[in-house]
């Protein structure tokens, strides 16, 4: 029966040993990143392609969740370069520095063994949005003609009312006099500004919406936002390893203006067509580089999905038995240190998801290998639990029994308690692997790939087709992973157990 | 066989066994009488180092029990052990379970079958329901395949908790006189566990009546009837109801 459940074991690594790294081709290695949303993973595809240019075997990882875990990956050598802006760089990543300006900026990158490249031209910051007719027919292009129009209804995302740069501070800067303003939602700001609800907006000078919703950024001649400078952050290092495929990718510089940026986000974001084929174009029509765009077929999508998650599970899982089982075993034997490794791994469940994988990023770089930690982490509590709840729940009289034979504790264990357990064990294995799906699709965020990856881009394209293509998998997968484990416990679970009363 | 002195037993504040000094005769059948909670089931535990005495100490043999490791398996290999019930392992089945440790003492397989076959016919159990698990046989069959178990590695004391406690009166009756028979066919020493004075006197050439965690007499029932060490002896002895049939009905 031990052969019955190593063989589910082994089928989920297979998933883990069939994940070998794709290479394509030769060429020197160049590992790019971006953000999870559409003007990064843009940048990041522009880079990529160029790269791929230059004869760079480029692997880009897209749509990591969030700035620290694409700052902490460059630091620590795992990405090469990742678009980055001089307001996130300042503001953020060196905000206890308190960075006077770009030069200063340099400096503490290069302090950190990394580079910024010159300004790839546009300024993506908040700007106020109007409607362009609603604009022109009251002649406002710079937000000190609001001062003009005390009559205009405001309406602001929740985040830039409270921001201390937001509201408050661009008032008391442009001594703006209206008085109708109200916060919202973002995306209803747009469907507001259409209806007439309201006049002005807050916006990042780049949103697609500027083009879709004819908007006109009015200029901020105080220059009360702090600049968001689009830049490529690389390190030093790789580009004097590979100056020619680092010159290549510099070509980006000064190429891109805020309308050209806004276009592109349009096209990827409002058309839906893919980042690389948008990119392609771009790069084709305005620096003459012709990059060939590979489409992956939809089932090849899936199957490589599958095995990335598989893997994902499959080691962590298999991780987690075999830790959680002994570990359950002695909680149940010394109940004082059962209470400590109960603690221990109910703390580590209440750790959210998300905090878990960036906390892990120092520790293990990003990819699988921080994903498989936490959720090897995660399915620890269900089954110390369970192992521990299995064994406690012996009725005395057996245990007794056992031990009144003359059995020495490590065949009563093995032959007796572990058998009567079992199917308590199981069903926290169980438990551990259906929630470990689950879970496991948040692995996107640090670029483990598998079915987290087509929900992160659908809800950043809010297309729930691609939702649908991540999620409807991983529910399949749950479901099936669940069943496999009723198929494992008839085979685990000795048939006594599973007897009720006379035949 | 066995002799206790000034053993004690407290759980918590209660005593379980007040100090008492006994001794277990080789080769007979002593049993532990008295009524629920009176320590005797704590004494038979004492016998195997399932718990251990508080105070005093308990001689096997003449030696003082092992309290822990190798010595202390190697002597409940000489000590078979059946409770209410049977206590059989419900994931194995009737042969798993009475050759467990032959198995794990690694026994060559024709050692056990022959050992097997022997205890079949001593506990005149069917050879064809071994083959079933515990929860597919009756409760009197469950007890027959304990003996087995506590019997499989020709022990030379057998402890016996209640054996027949669960069971129904025809069952019960059936292997009261087979127990009999067979304490008789392996003169080996046997104290058994019981609240039944019927029982006890069928089964057992000694009796020690306990009460609250004390000794009150130690003999054979002829000796309590006519020499009670105490009140309590007489009025455990008259408890047992005569059936209520007339005259006649017991002469035909």
């Amino acid at each position: 029966m031990r052969a019955a459940l190593c063989g589910v074991l082994g089928l989920l690594l297979l998933g883990a040993c069939t994940e070998a790294s794709v290479t394509e081709g030769g060429g020197p290695p160049v590992r790019v990143g971006s953000k999870k949303f559409t003007e990064s993973v843009l940048l990041g595809e522009m880079v990529t392609q160029l790269a791929r240019g230059a004869g760079a075997n480029a692997v880009h990882r897209r749509e990591l969740g969030g700035t620290t875990v694409l700052w902490e990956a460059l630091r620590r050598g795992e990405l090469d370069i990742y678009p980055e802006y001089t307001g996130t760089l300042r503001q953020e990543l060196f905000s206890r520095r308190h960075l006077a300006d770009d030069a200063a900026l340099a400096k503490a990158l290069a302090e950190e063994g990394l580079r910024m490249s010159r300004p790839l031209g546009f300024n993506n910051t908040y700007a106020l949005g109007m409607k362009e007719a609603e604009a022109e027919k009251s002649g406002i292009r710079r937000i000190s003609d609001l001062r003009q129009h005390p009559e205009l209804k405001l309406g602001f995302s929740n985040e830039f009312m409270d921001r201390a740069d937001g509201w408050p501070a661009l008032r008391a800067r442009y001594q703006l006099p209206q008085r109708d303003v109200r916060g919202l939602d973002h995306d209803l700001a747009y469907r507001g500004m259409d209806s007439g609800a309201i006049d002005v907006t807050d916006l990042y000078s780049t949103d697609a919406e500027i083009a879709a919703y004819t908007l006109r950024v009015l200029e901020d001649d105080l220059h009360h936002f702090p600049a968001y400078d689009a830049v490529l952050v690389y390190r030093a290092d790789w580009a004097e390893r590979e100056p020619r495929v680092a010159d290549a990718v510099l070509r980006l510089e000064g190429h891109l203006s805020e309308q050209d940026m806004v276009a592109l986000n349009a096209r990827a974001r409002l058309e839906r067509v893919p980042e690389s084929r948008v990119s392609a174009d771009f790069l084709a029509s305005r620096l003459g580089v012709a990059a060939k765009v590979r489409d992956e077929g939809a089932v090849s999508r899936v199957w490589r999905r599958t095995r990335e998650h598989l893997s994902l599970v499959g080691v962590s899982l298999a991780a987690a038995i075999a830790l959680a089982v002994p570990l359950g075993v002695l909680a149940s034997r010394r109940p004082r240190l059962g209470q400590g490794v109960l603690g221990f791994t109910s703390i580590v469940q209440t750790v959210p998801s998300l905090a878990l994988l960036v906390f892990m990023i120092p520790l293990l770089g990003i990819g699988s290998r921080p994903a498989i930690a936490a959720l090897f982490l995660y399915s620890l509590l269900p089954i110390v639990r369970n192992t521990t709840a299995g064994l406690s729940g012996i009725p005395g009289e057996l245990r007794e029994s056992a031990e009144a034979l003359g059995l020495p504790p490590r065949a009563r264990l093995w032959r007796i308690e572990l058998p009567l357990a079992a199917p308590s064990i199981l069903a926290g294995i169980q438990t551990a692997a259906v929630i470990n799906v689950g879970t496991a699709t948040l692995g996107a965020l640090v670029g483990a790939g598998g079915y987290g990856q087509p929900i992160l881009t659908g809800i950043r394209l809010d297309d729930v087709g691609l939702i649908l293509e991540g999620a409807v998998p991983a529910a399949v997968l749950a479901l099936l992973v669940s069943g496999l484990f009723e198929l494992v416990e008839r085979g685990v679970v000795p048939r006594g157990l599973r007897l009720r009363g006379d035949p | 066989m066995y002799e206790l002195e000034d053993v004690s037993k407290r759980f918590g504040s209660t005593w379980a066994l007040h100090p008492l000094s006994l001794t277990l005769p080789s080769g007979r059948t002593t049993v532990l009488l008295g009524p629920s909670g009176c320590g005797k089931s704590t004494l038979l535990r004492l016998l195997n180092g399932l718990s251990r005495p508080d105070t005093g100490r308990v001689l096997f043999e003449g030696q003082p029990l092992p309290a822990e490791g190798d010595p202390l398996l190697a002597l409940r290999r000489r000590v078979g052990y059946a409770l209410q019930g049977g206590g059989l392992f419900p994931h194995l089945t009737g042969t798993h379970n009475v050759t467990l440790m032959a198995q794990h003492l690694r026994w060559p397989a024709a050692r056990t079958r022959e050992r097997l076959d022997v205890l079949l016919e001593l506990t005149r159990f069917p050879a064809e329901a071994l083959e079933r698990y515990p929860a597919q046989l009756s409760g009197g069959q469950r007890q027959r395949v304990a003996l087995m178990r506590a019997l499989m590695l020709d022990p030379d004391v057998l402890l016996l908790d209640e054996p027949l406690g669960a069971l129904d009166p025809l069952v019960r009756h059936e292997l009261q006189a087979d127990l009999r028979g067979i304490f008789a066919r392996l003169r080996k020493t046997v104290v058994l566990v019981t609240h039944d004075l019927a029982e006890a006197a069928f089964l057992g050439d000694d009796l020690v009546l306990m009460r609250e965690g004390r000794v009150v007499q130690q003999g054979a029932l002829r000796e309590l009837e006519a020499r009670p060490a105490d009140p309590f002896v007489t009025r455990f002895i008259q408890a047992q109801r005569p059936l209520p049939l007339s005259g006649d009905e017991v002469a035909s």
